[in-house]
């Protein structure tokens, strides 16, 4: 009796964890799946064009009667727009979460923690839009530029974007600083802000590296709302001039592309894709090592 | 193989709704421009209205993708919105079905109304930098154009001999997005399908000729290209391509073009 109650249970636990193991698998196949088509639809044009010209030509001319396949301007605009973005939003971001985690009322909390998760849930082609309609205009007429779109427009809609992220995991690090690190400093005379800034923050540095390398991965893939600000032409970098993103310049060719172009636009997501793999590795690391200091 | 099965189900399925076993047999299936949208589609429905039952489908890609479609095989008819290459017709016929003019635009407060196609050419290139050179504003040009591989900046920079080099300030990915931003910049200029125009931007004449259908249709509108359908050669169509092929060029067909902004080739 006993024995077959046993069994029983080992046959319910079999199928659960097969059923979890599949689940799993499927998961990982499309990771696998994505990986490898993009590494065998990307590298040929890279081998095509060479790696060089290709990572550091200055050019992109990709209908041209003599096609230039450069994607330097591109690569360098995604840094300096990410990090345009982070300098921006980190601190409005930060400041943000150490008010609401430490010093905001229940009450203010409870009105301003749904505005952010709302803030994280509008599409990205709504950002792009009143960026278009009203941020590059006004920033035409501030600057008295020609034109408001460029790589300045790009990197506001940006840092309202990453905002939502870095905020709310900012918070989650804060809140997981042990009560007795604040309480001792208490105790030992410090105040109150002295006791978040010298003693909360310091425990909670990891975790907000983790927020700041998941603002980075979310503006850097960011594609629709930089398409509708950033003007597009392939220009090199600079604040006040129109430049193209690596996600636009795939968006915005990949409707009407062909042959080699086609297939440097893949490419360019396979750069894209490495740049987004590094990000993730420094996240991973940079948890695990939040993690062994907690204990 | 698959194009097999599928013709089946489409087959087995209209069979199923309608009693006609003739109508069943005609599909059309369509890939390529997205400027040509408006206009294929009208022809589409209409096609699907007078032989009941038939089923037509058009797959917005892009010039580009629906001649390499037509060439592979992968549709019936591709839609180019610009003429073939000498390249492309060694395998492809094009046979054009409409013309299209693209106006130029600009921002309904630049008093400037009237560009020949070498100041337009020169805008673009960077020649004509500031709007008081021909006679506007003491402003900067900013100039709006589409992103490389687009039907219309292919069509536009073709007209204007300015291939590979004109100086855009913006690249957009769709008409309305040019449109929406020359209405919000007085000093830009861009250029848009005729079919697409809206009142919130000034269109300028030509050599002095206001775009519209009768001055594309006879000619004297010079910025305009030509709506392309694309087959294999020598490769007989299937009957319900051809049924298309035939309705879309015949004189039935004419009033659905116009209706949807073109004009028909006479």
């Amino acid at each position: 009796m006993n024995l077959l109650a046993k069994n029983h249970k080992d046959n319910v636990e079999t199928i659960a964890s097969t059923i979890f193991l599949i689940l799993g698998v499927i998961n990982i196949g499309f990771v696998l799946l994505i990986c490898v088509y993009l590494v065998i639809a990307g590298l040929p044009a890279i081998i095509k064009i060479g790696p060089i010209d290709f990572l550091f030509g200055a050019k992109w001319a990709s209908t041209a009667a003599e096609p230039q396949f450069g994607i330097l301007p591109f690569i360098l605009t995604s840094i300096y727009g990410t990090a345009g973005a982070i300098v921006i939003g980190l601190p409005l971001g930060f400041f943000t979460a150490v008010y609401l985690a430490k010093i905001a009322s229940k009450k203010v909390r409870y009105v301003i923690e749904p505005l952010i998760d709302l803030l994280a849930g509008i599409p990205s082609v709504v950002y792009g839009f009143i960026g278009m309609l009203v941020l590059v205009p006004s920033i035409r007429s501030l600057f008295s530029l020609p034109d408001g779109a460029s790589l300045f427009a790009a990197i506001i809609v940006l840092a309202v974007m990453i905002l939502p992220s870095i905020i709310k995991v900012s918070i989650t690090a804060l809140e997981a600083v042990p009560q007795e690190y604040e309480l001792g400093s208490l105790a030992l005379g410090a105040n109150e802000i002295e006791t978040y800034y010298r003693v909360v923050v310091p425990a909670a540095k990891s975790g907000i590296a983790a927020a700041v390398v998941l603002g980075v991965g979310r503006a850097i893939g960011e594609a629709m709302a930089v398409m509708m600000v950033a003007g597009n032409a392939a220009n090199m970098p600079s604040l006040f001039e129109s430049v193209r993103f690596l996600t636009t310049a795939v968006a915005s060719e990949m409707s009407y592309s062909s042959g080699l172009q086609r297939e440097a636009l893949f490419s360019i997501a396979l750069v894209l894709f490495v740049f987004i793999m590094m990000i993730n590795a420094t996240l991973n690391v940079l948890l695990k090592r939040g993690g062994v200091k907690r204990k | 193989m698959k194009k097999h099965v599928l013709a089946l189900i489409t087959a087995a399925c209209f069979s199923a709704v309608s009693a006609s076993a003739f109508a069943a047999d005609l599909s059309v299936s369509t890939d390529g421009s997205t400027s040509m949208e408006k206009t294929i589609g009208s022809l589409g429905e209409a096609f699907m209205e007078k032989f009941d039952g038939a089923a037509f489908t058009y797959n917005p890609t892009g010039s580009g993708s629906g001649i390499a479609a037509a060439k592979e095989g992968r549709c019936d008819i591709g839609l180019s919105s610009r003429a073939l290459t000498a390249e492309e017709e060694q395998d492809l016929v094009g046979t054009t079905l409409a013309l299209d003019g693209i106006v130029i635009v600009v921002n309904p407060q630049n008093p400037v109304s009237d560009l020949s196609v070498e100041q337009i050419a020169d805008l673009y290139t960077g020649k004509i930098a500031n709007w008081k050179d021909i006679g506007g504003a003491d402003a900067p040009v900013v100039l709006i154009g589409r992103e490389a591989g687009s039907g219309t900046r292919d069509g536009f920079e073709t007209v204007t001999n300015t291939k590979d080099q004109c100086k855009y300030r913006q690249e957009l990915t769709a008409t309305g997005d040019v449109i929406t931003t020359v209405s919000q910049n007085p000093n830009a200029i861009g250029y848009a399908s005729l079919a697409a125009l809206s009142d919130k931007v000034k269109a300028v004449t030509v050599n002095g000729v206001q775009a519209s259908e009768e001055t594309v249709q006879d000619g004297s509108y010079k910025v305009q290209r030509p709506f392309v359908l694309v087959t294999c050669k020598g490769e007989k169509l299937s009957e319900g391509a051809q049924a298309f092929f035939d309705f879309a060029l015949s004189d039935e067909a004419k009033p659905i073009i116009i209706q949807s902004g073109v004009v028909p080739l006479n």
